[in-house]
Order: structure tokens, then sequence, then C-alpha cells
């Protein structure tokens, strides 16, 4: 994931292939909005115009195609993006005391960012490890089987991660 | 000799990944003469990660439940030709494969989904092969329809009809489209079979390709399955280049190019029109049928649907006739299906069966039963457009009418499992609130009628419900089937109605008693403190937020009603198991 305050301080050149190489396939919006949103973390509102005005479709409706699909942010997400399972498995196996255990331990809602830009809390659907349930991912590494416990301690040792990786750079 | 190591993306889960690199890892530092590949997953993912050893006499074992610190082990025993017992998969295990009809699944775990080669030594492009040179595209239909096959996405719609009448449809250009936009939460059929054997699926379309005249094939798949887009990516460029794709396939006029469409992330996507819309980069909105996408589909071309599971069977059925494939099943609904066995459930995960076994089978002999030996409530089946089944029906067959009949629907194969402590009424809250973010929004009693219900159940599962609340949600629930263009408002309300239908005492003690028995909707518990077991260690005070608990040391705490918040917080931290709900 890139990082997410890139968008605001450089232009948009990094598009211009991504426009190039769907230049010739009609209906190719939502495949330009899912390049656009790996390079920049997320779709801010100058990124939205800026591929409307270059594929010729009405802002509008990229506005309209970009809020339709759970796959888009409109925000910026923080380092850590945890995606918390909450498909049948994971509900059944008591995913909304994680939810709470989450949201305690970072004072954030579902949809929030931590205001140290560390964590971001997106509830999934279903990440498809229902066996392992509950489950949550974050950035790519799935946790199963997880407690209200062993959730705020993973989350714990994230953030001792951070703080010592902090403490290298100012050295 | 060669070590296995089976990588879908629950083993990657569960630590396959790391496995492998510890494997490759020794066998690079001790310079071993071993071939270490990879393999889809089993199904069986209660014993991830697993792995297996070939000897070079082909002698085969299989390692459960597998760590990196295992690796050394394993291998050394395979070196000498010994075999470690404690980690060995179980008598009982390899009897719950016996007991499957692997189709769908038969190459799953078997083979390598990222070498073709070992596709082909399966007897993989065969059937596709078969049809070019031997049989019309109107005789590849005659097979299907021979084998009764019906869609696997949920409907069970006859595959060959709509075949059919794709291929009576003029037009210059066709397309083929498979629909691997699993959204049902709680159901991972396809991933599998993407993720272990992506090639099935390929001739699968193929056929059906040549079957309607389409000569474009499109894969659309959901952006959360990383790995099984990858492996398809793969597949379809080694089928490229082995000729299998292309043009003039095996030396014949026939021409067919396939790519991946990856999917944004909208359940309502999985309704034929909307998953079309999606594909030309618009909003996933259904629109009314007629016409169909068999006359105008993609770019208003005669377009042709069906899901993963559905084309995976297809290679088998022209490899071993139609009317083999017929044997197997019901009197009307033919073949195997595959499951996602979850929940509360021992031996949770992928199982293949033949349509006919009855639910008790399928979660008490080969998924074992309940976990801790808890009560069996229900089974739900067909995820937010399904409905729950309780234990008097537990003997209802698989078969697309049985299921039919008891008010859940056969769906695309989530079979989650629920015991004693799954509250009814919160579950059918869990599958509206499901549906109610999903729909599109084009219906308006889809639209508003969805939220209406869900602020009903949130309300009785927050205390409050009231006299009227049931009979209010049956009048909904009939309009939104009623008024509904597509798939996802007409069954959208099926978890309540099939809720109501079995567990309506649940609901009414809710509602009239203030009582949830399962003991899940927070609101209507309360928490109290034995004075038999309370040790006084004041644990349970410290940890409440709104200090609602007495706090005097070896003393017997007492819990002050108008304070608590039923957070439960004291009831997780007693390690003497003094809270009582």
């Amino acid at each position: 994931m890139n990082c997410c305050c890139e968008a605001n301080s450089k232009p948009f050149d990094k598009l211009d292939p991504v426009f190039d190489k769907y230049k010739n396939k009609p209906g190719s919006l939502i495949s330009v909005l899912q390049e656009a949103q790996e390079l920049y973390g997320y779709l801010s509102m100058e990124t939205l115009e800026y591929i409307a005005k270059n594929i010729g479709v009405e802002a509008s409706k990229v506005h309209g195609v970009a809020t339709f699909y759970t796959q888009f942010r409109l925000k910026p997400v923080g380092k850590y993006l945890i995606m918390l399972c909450k498909g049948t498995a994971c509900h059944v196996n008591g995913a909304n005391l994680i939810e709470e255990a989450i949201c305690e331990e970072l004072s954030i809602r579902e949809g929030e960012t931590t205001e140290d830009k560390l964590f971001t809390l997106n509830n999934v659907a279903c990440l498809g490890c229902c066996s392992l349930s509950p489950v949550m991912m974050i950035n790519g590494e799935t946790f199963g089987k997880l407690t209200s416990a062993k959730t705020k301690e993973i989350l714990r040792e994230l953030k001792e991660r951070q703080s010592s990786d902090q403490e290298v750079d100012t050295l | 000799m060669k070590l296995i190591i089976g990588q879908g993306s629950c083993g990657n889960a569960a630590g396959a990944n790391k496995v492998y690199e510890a494997a490759k890892q020794y066998i690079k530092q001790n310079s071993l003469d071993i071939d270490l590949t990879s393999t889809g997953c089993i199904g069986m993912c209660y014993l991830e990660p697993i792995v297996e050893t070939v000897a070079d006499n082909g002698e085969k074992h299989t390692y459960v439940k597998v760590t990196e610190a295992l690796i050394a082990d394993i291998i050394n025993s395979l070196i000498r030709n010994t075999v470690l017992e404690h980690i060995s998969m179980s008598q009982e295990d390899k009897l719950i494969l016996s007991k499957q009809t692997r189709i769908v699944l038969r190459n799953c775990g078997n083979i390598n989904p990222e070498d073709i080669e070992q596709y082909i030594a399966k007897g993989g492009y065969k059937a596709i092969e078969k049809c070019l040179r031997q049989m019309t595209p109107k005789q590849v239909i005659d097979e299907v329809k021979t084998s009764n096959l019906r869609g696997r996405g949920g409907a069970g719609f006859p595959t060959w009809f709509k075949w059919d009448a794709a291929r009576r449809s003029q037009s210059e250009s066709k397309y083929m489209v498979c629909n691997a936009d699993e959204g049902d939460p709680g159901a991972f059929m396809d991933r599998s079979v993407l993720e272990g054997d992506p090639h099935s699926i390929i001739e699968g379309m193929m056929i059906g390709a040549y079957a309607i005249g389409a000569s474009e094939g499109v894969i659309y798949v959901r952006a959360e399955y990383p790995l099984a887009i990858a492996r398809l990516k793969i597949a379809i460029e080694q089928a490229v280049q082995r000729g299998f794709l292309g043009r003039n396939i095996l030396g014949t006029s026939f021409s067919f190019d396939m790519r991946i469409k990856v999917g944004a992330g909208a359940f309502v996507c999985g309704e034929e029109t909307a998953l079309i819309a999606s594909m030309e980069g618009e909003r996933g909105m259904p629109r009314l049928k007629p016409p169909f996408p068999a006359q105008k589909g993609y770019w208003q071309q005669p377009t042709n649907i069906n899901n993963v599971e559905t084309f995976a069977n297809i290679p088998w059925i022209i490899n071993n006739g139609g009317s083999e494939y017929a044997q197997i099943g019901t009197d009307k609904s033919k073949g195997t299906k595959v499951f996602a066995l979850t929940g509360k459930i021992k031996k949770g995960g992928l199982v293949e069966v033949p349509m006919g076994i009855s639910l008790r089978d399928i979660i008490f002999d080969i998924g074992d039963g309940i976990v801790k030996d808890k009560q069996f409530k229900a089974v739900q089946m067909g995820g937010p457009s399904g409905g729950c089944i309780p234990v008097e029906l537990l003997n209802t067959i698989v078969d697309y009418e049985s299921i039919n009949k008891t008010g859940a629907i056969m769906g695309s194969g989530g079979m989650v499992v629920m015991d004693e402590t799954t509250c009814m009424v919160e579950m059918a809250r869990y599958f509206l609130d499901f549906t109610q973010k999903e729909s599109c929004g084009k219906c308006i009693h889809c639209r508003l009628g969805t939220k209406r219900m869900l602020e009903i159940l949130e309300r009785i599962c927050g205390g409050e419900g009231k006299e009227g609340d049931i009979e209010l949600l049956e009048e909904l629930a009939n309009k939104i089937k009623e008024s509904s263009l597509c798939g996802l408002g007409m069954t959208a309300p099926n978890p309540v109605l099939s809720t109501l239908r079995y567990f309506r005492k649940e609901y009414e003690q809710h509602i009239y008693d203030k009582k949830c028995t399962a003991k899940q909707c927070k609101s209507l518990l309360a928490y109290t403190i034995s004075k038999d077991s309370c040790t006084g260690c004041t644990l349970c005070s410290r940890k409440c937020p709104t200090g609602a608990i007495s706090a005097e040391r070896k003393a017997v705490h007492s819990i002050d009603k108008e304070k608590c918040i039923k957070c439960g917080k004291c009831f997780e931290a007693c390690n003497f198991n003094a809270v009582l709900v």
C-alpha cells in the first residue's frame, strides 16, 4: 500500500500510463479506479475529477461508481488497514466481540482512522477463511481464531513495532 | 522425493506460507534433492497447514497442523523412510475424504495449480479436444442436457437450457462469462476451485463457448480473492502458450480468448444483469428481463453466464458422459454439490457430496458434529438469500426442491451451523443488515423496506420490541418479495421469514418476556454475582467501565443494576465463574 499523503503533494502523472492502457477499452472505469487506488492508497475528490476529465466521463458518473462499490475508499487509510471479517461464520463465532476489542484498544469506530494515522478499521463481508473464524486481516496478513485478548495483543505489538521503528529513525 | 504443501488462502492464513518458506530454506541449506511444490486446498481446513510427502517409491504420507518447527523432522523422516505418527492424518480424517464424491474438487489438493502440465497429466484439456474433434455444438449441449446439470450459483436453472438459448441467438460476437463474484458471506467454494484447479474453469468455459459459438470469455472475480486472481492469470498465460487459448485452437476453426475482470465488491453483482452492467464499467444495478442475457447481454451481444462450480463440472461430464453424471443424485438434482461447512462445527471445511445425502449426514458424519458437543439448533443455507433449517428437519436431503420446501435455498453452498448459543432473531438482524447495505437502491421496497425491517429487528434485539412487530415484519417481507426486480430483493426477507417460521417463539420471548435464551442480545441480559463463587478479588470491579460493582476486598461483590450497561466486561474478567448471566 502506498502512503496516503502523496496524493495531494504529487501530481497525477502516475495515472497517465493507466489511461493509455485502457484508452481503447470501453467500460474500463472500474479498472482505472482500481489502479488509481492502488497508486494513491485512496481516491480523493481531485483524483476522481482528474480521472473524469481524462477518460471523458462525467464527474458525477465517476463519483457514482466510486461510491457504489465497497472496494473504493474516498478517505486516506492508516499505515495498518485492519479488515475485520463480518462473514456469517465469523459472526456466529463472535466477530462482534473482536470489533469491540479493536474499537476499545484504538478508540476508533468502524471506518475510522486513529489520530496518529496508524490504524484504520474496515469491516468486510467475508475473507473466506471461515474455519479460522473469527478472522481479521492486517495489510494482507491473516490472523485467525481471535479472542478479545489476542486481538488487543496483536494491535499492541504493532504499536510497539511502530514506536521502536521511530526510535531507529531518530537515531 | 517430493514435498507438497497445501497453499490455498485458508492454508496460508493458518501458516502454510511460513511452512513453505521454512522447507525451502531447509532444503537449500542442506543441499537436498527434494522437489518442493504447492497445491490447492483439499478442503480440510481444520487440519491446515497440511504437508504431503512422496517417497521415491511413490509412497505418500500426509501430515497435518504442521508448523515451521516440524519441517526438519518431516524432511528427515522422508529421507529415512520413516513416519512421524503424532502428526499424521488420522484414519478417521482419511475416512471423511472417502465419504465424499469429488468431481468439482477432483484436482484440488492433488495438483500444482500453477503448472498446466499437471492438469494435462490428469486428463486435462481432453474434454475440449473431444468436443472440437468429435462433437457438434448441438451434441455438446445434448450431452449437458443428458447430465441434467443445474446452475450451481444457487438458483438451479438447467445449464443446457441457457446454453441452447445463447446458441440460437444470431450474432457475430457472443460472450461466455464466468461469475466468480462469490459474495455470499460464509462461502468459499468457488475460491477454492479457482485457487486449486483454475484450468478446469478455463476448460469448462471453452466447452461452453464452443457450444454457444462465443469467441471471447471473461471471468468476473472478486477483488478480495488476490490468490485466485494470481493463479487464474498464470493459468490463462500457460493455456495461451500451450495453444489451448487463442486462434485456431488445436488446429480447428475454433478461436477463443479469455480475460479476467476484477470486481469491486457488490453483492448485487451476482445478479446476471447487474454483473453485466459492472463489466461495462457502470454501477452494478440490475435491469428488467427480458431481454435475457442470452439475447442481449454484454455490450448488447448474446452472453451466457455460469458460476465457477458449474463450469468445473463440464469437462468431467464431457469426458465421462452425461448419463454417467446423471447416475449420481436424486430424481431432479443430479451430480454433486460442494459446501463450505462452517460455524459451530468440529470439522469445518469444504466438502463435495452427492445430491441426495441428508443434512444430518453432512453435519454429524462428515463434519463430526457440534463444537464442544453443544446442542445443534439450526443450519443456515443460501446465505442472505436463504434460510435456517431447524433440528426437526435435519433429515432433509440435499436436492433443490427439498431444500426449497424448508424455506431455505440450496444457494451457492454456504452451510453455517448454529448451536444453542446462537440467537435466531439476532441472526435475522445480521442478514438484514447485510442485504440492507447491499441493496443497489433501484427498487423502493428493497431499498427502504430492508432498512425498516432492520430497524424493527434492531429494536427487538435491543429489548424494545412491541406488539405488532412480528406482523409488520411479515407484511414488509411479503411486499419486498413481490415488488423487487432482482433476486437480491426477492430473497432478502428469507432469513426473517424462515426464522419466524421455525423460531417464532424466540421472537416472542424477545418482545414479550424481554429474554434472549441464547444470551446474545446484550440489552436483554441481566448480570448478577454468585454469592457462593465470588472470592472478593475486586477484578470485576476494576474492569467495570461505569463503576457499577461494589469493590470491597474479600467481601462478596454486587452489581448496581441502575449503573450497569451490560457490557459483559465483568463476565469476561472473572476467574471464578462468579458472574452469572
